[in-house]
């Protein structure tokens, strides 16, 4: 168990020139002992990358990495004691289940009496106890996962254990069977996870502190509540919730602080109002759809903004063409300037 | 009942008349050799099973088959673990990787015949570099005299030309394992050769067993190379199935008894390929009995 501390930026290229060059802008960041960390942001925004260099599979083109307040950017994996499971459940094989999880413990030289010991509480903890002398090759790809996840817990004392993106091939019924054994996990062991998705839904349930990331730069650090409702960036807004954030020009509305440039508002706290009532806006509706629990009501401003609204199905919902007025304007709206949250 | 549509039939007739015609009908004319005594065009005798008989109780014959299995195995003994090996080596992406592909390539390239010719000279001790440098040695090295050196130089000259067919089968089976199964064996501290027994050797499976049936096919075939070579000398040292049979065809004009042989032949191919598949295939789903009580 560790606290991992990063001070560094990562380019693939040689010579980086301009911030397009780097897979990770410069950034400083740490991760406590036993927590529980998502990596979220779009494919290619450098959350793999990072991951990477936590692990060590990578090493920064500039700075480094610490690990309990020891310079770890020069050590193999392997030194660092990490465990890491892939986007593609990764198993040997030719070798039993058995085998695959006592697989890294035979490379350390552990004695078989401790090996067969530990083999046995891993495939306790992860259910797995009545397939240890199936070959592992035949298993489905969800005990193939719980297979690479336990190679990393059969080591005692792993620094931290890592995810890249490990559901994308699970299928959905069993994605949350496996994302409630990797809490548990967390609960029980108080390791420390970092977990990589693009899937919004996967970080914020899995994760205390979720660090969303685009273009190599991480915009926002925080829990799921931060996240939603105060983005501090206009990525933010944009990526999380479905459907995401509504901008709009600072200026639809009076009231903007100085400097403001964009409104920002979540469907959820956009509402139907009375015409000309403060803090609302004008529009004609072009799309309304039932999303079972609610309706997610399209409308367009004069000046061609979209606003998005969801509006619980109790209230009369207007039809495609009817004219409205959305308030946008309340506790949880927010203002940016260069896409950066001001108020 | 189910409906019964005979038109169907049509469908597949281009297919039959195309095999029939190239395949089928050739094939039953060898048959058709192997059981008469043609005398003359005008005169022949069926004779049964008797060409069959002789040509099993011919010392040549057997001897010939001796030494193509000796060959054989030892092309795949030396090609497979050299092939592997060479893949291995080889540099994974860039331009070195390119221009290795290519250098690996060049004896494939290499039409047969002039490929034995290529080593009829290589050998030879007055100009040929590896014979010259053999007999600078002090050894007294003879590729025409002596029986085992003969049989040395069409083993290596096999070698030569159809490792690289197995190395680069074997490199793009490399190329195709994920990044992400050497990356877990360095978490999970594994060894080079671990890195090699458990992950690469188990992927390779695939190619190598293509590598096998082609190369053994291929070996046990062999006719143009040791023919430009050693012309089957000395004696009948590198004289292989193949050449054999040619004797007995084209240079003995024994068409009976060559066509007895043909069938013979090809049947040994075939069992023995099928024996191989199997016992790979076998060799390769063992490690998925697990799937069957899962």
């Amino acid at each position: 168990m560790a606290r991992i501390e990063l001070d560094l930026a990562h380019a693939y290229k040689p010579n980086p020139q301009r911030d397009e060059d780097y897979a990770l802008l410069p950034l400083k960041m740490t991760f406590d002992d036993g927590g529980a960390y998502a990596l979220l942001g779009p494919s290619g925004c450098g959350k793999t990358t990072m991951l990477n260099i936590i692990s060590g599979l990578v090493r920064p083109s500039q700075g480094s990495v610490r690990f309990d307040g020891r310079d770890a950017t020069t050590l193999t994996p392997q030194q660092r004691n990490i465990a890491q499971v892939f986007q593609f459940p990764v198993i040997y094989d030719t070798m039993t289940v058995a085998e695959n999880l006592a697989f890294p413990l035979r490379n350390r030289g552990v004695g078989p009496q401790r090996i067969r010991q530990r083999v046995g509480q891993i495939a306790e903890m992860l259910e797995m106890s009545a397939q240890l002398d199936m070959r592992a090759a035949g298993l489905a790809a969800d005990a193939k996962q719980k297979i690479s996840l336990g190679r990393g817990l059969v080591r005692e004392d792993v620094s931290a254990v890592l995810f890249d993106e490990p559901l994308t091939v699970i299928d959905p019924h069993l994605k949350w069977q496996l994302r409630r054994k990797l809490k548990q996990i967390h609960h029980e062991l108080k390791l420390t996870l970092v977990y990589v998705t693009h899937d919004q839904v996967e970080a914020l349930t899995f994760a205390d502190q979720v660090m969303v990331m685009t273009r190599g730069r991480t915009v926002q650090i925080g829990s799921a509540s931060d996240l939603f409702e105060r983005p501090q960036h206009t990525f933010v807004g944009h990526f999380i919730g479905s459907p995401g954030m509504n901008f709009l020009p600072a200026t639809v509305v009076p009231g903007a602080p100085a400097g403001a440039t964009t409104l920002g508002v979540r469907p959820e706290y956009v509402a139907l109002t009375a015409a000309n009532a403060h803090g609302a806006v004008a529009g004609t509706v072009t799309q309304a759809q039932d999303i079972g629990t609610y309706w997610l009501v399209t409308s367009k401003l004069s000046d061609g903004h979209v606003l998005r609204a969801r509006l619980s199905g109790e209230q009369a919902i207007p039809a495609v063409g009817d004219s409205i007025w959305l308030a946008v304007v309340g506790a949880h709206t927010c203002y940016y300037k260069n896409e950066e949250l001001v108020a | 009942m189910k409906p019964v549509n005979q038109k169907a039939w049509l469908l597949i007739l281009p297919v039959v008349l195309c095999v029939a015609f190239s395949a089928v009908l050739p094939l039953m004319t060898v048959v058709n050799y192997s059981v008469q005594d043609i005398i003359s065009p005008e005169r022949r005798v069926f004779v049964g099973t008797e060409w069959f008989k002789a040509v099993m109780r011919d010392d040549d014959l057997q001897g010939a088959l001796l030494r193509q299995i000796t060959f054989s195995l030892s092309v795949l003994l030396l090609e497979i673990p050299l092939g592997i090996a060479l893949a291995l080596s080889m540099p994974a992406k860039g331009w070195q990787s390119s221009a290795v592909l290519v250098v690996v390539a060049i004896s494939l390239l290499i039409p047969w015949n002039v490929v034995g010719t290529i080593w009829q000279i290589y050998g030879r001790t007055d100009i040929g570099l590896l014979g010259a440098s053999l007999a600078a040695l002090g050894i007294d090295y003879s590729y025409t005299g002596n029986a085992t050196h003969a049989w040395l130089t069409v083993l290596l000259m096999d070698v030569w030309h159809w490792t690289p067919l197995v190395a680069l089968l074997c490199f793009a089976g490399l190329r195709a394992i994920p990044d992400a199964y050497y990356q877990a064996a360095q978490i999970d501290g594994a060894s080079k050769f671990a890195v090699f027994r458990y992950i690469q050797l188990p992927k390779l499976r695939g190619v190598l067993m293509i590598a096998v049936l082609l190369r053994f096919m291929d070996s046990f075939m062999i006719y143009t190379e040791p023919f430009v070579l050693t012309g089957g000398g000395p004696g009948n040292a590198t004289t292989f199935l193949s050449q054999y049979l040619t004797q007995k065809a084209v240079g003995q004009f024994d068409l009976g008894p060559a066509a007895a042989f043909s069938l013979i032949y090809f049947l040994i191919i075939l069992l023995l390929c099928f024996i191989l598949y199997n016992w790979m295939q076998r060799v390769g789903t063992a490690d998925k009995s697990g799937a069957d009580h899962g």
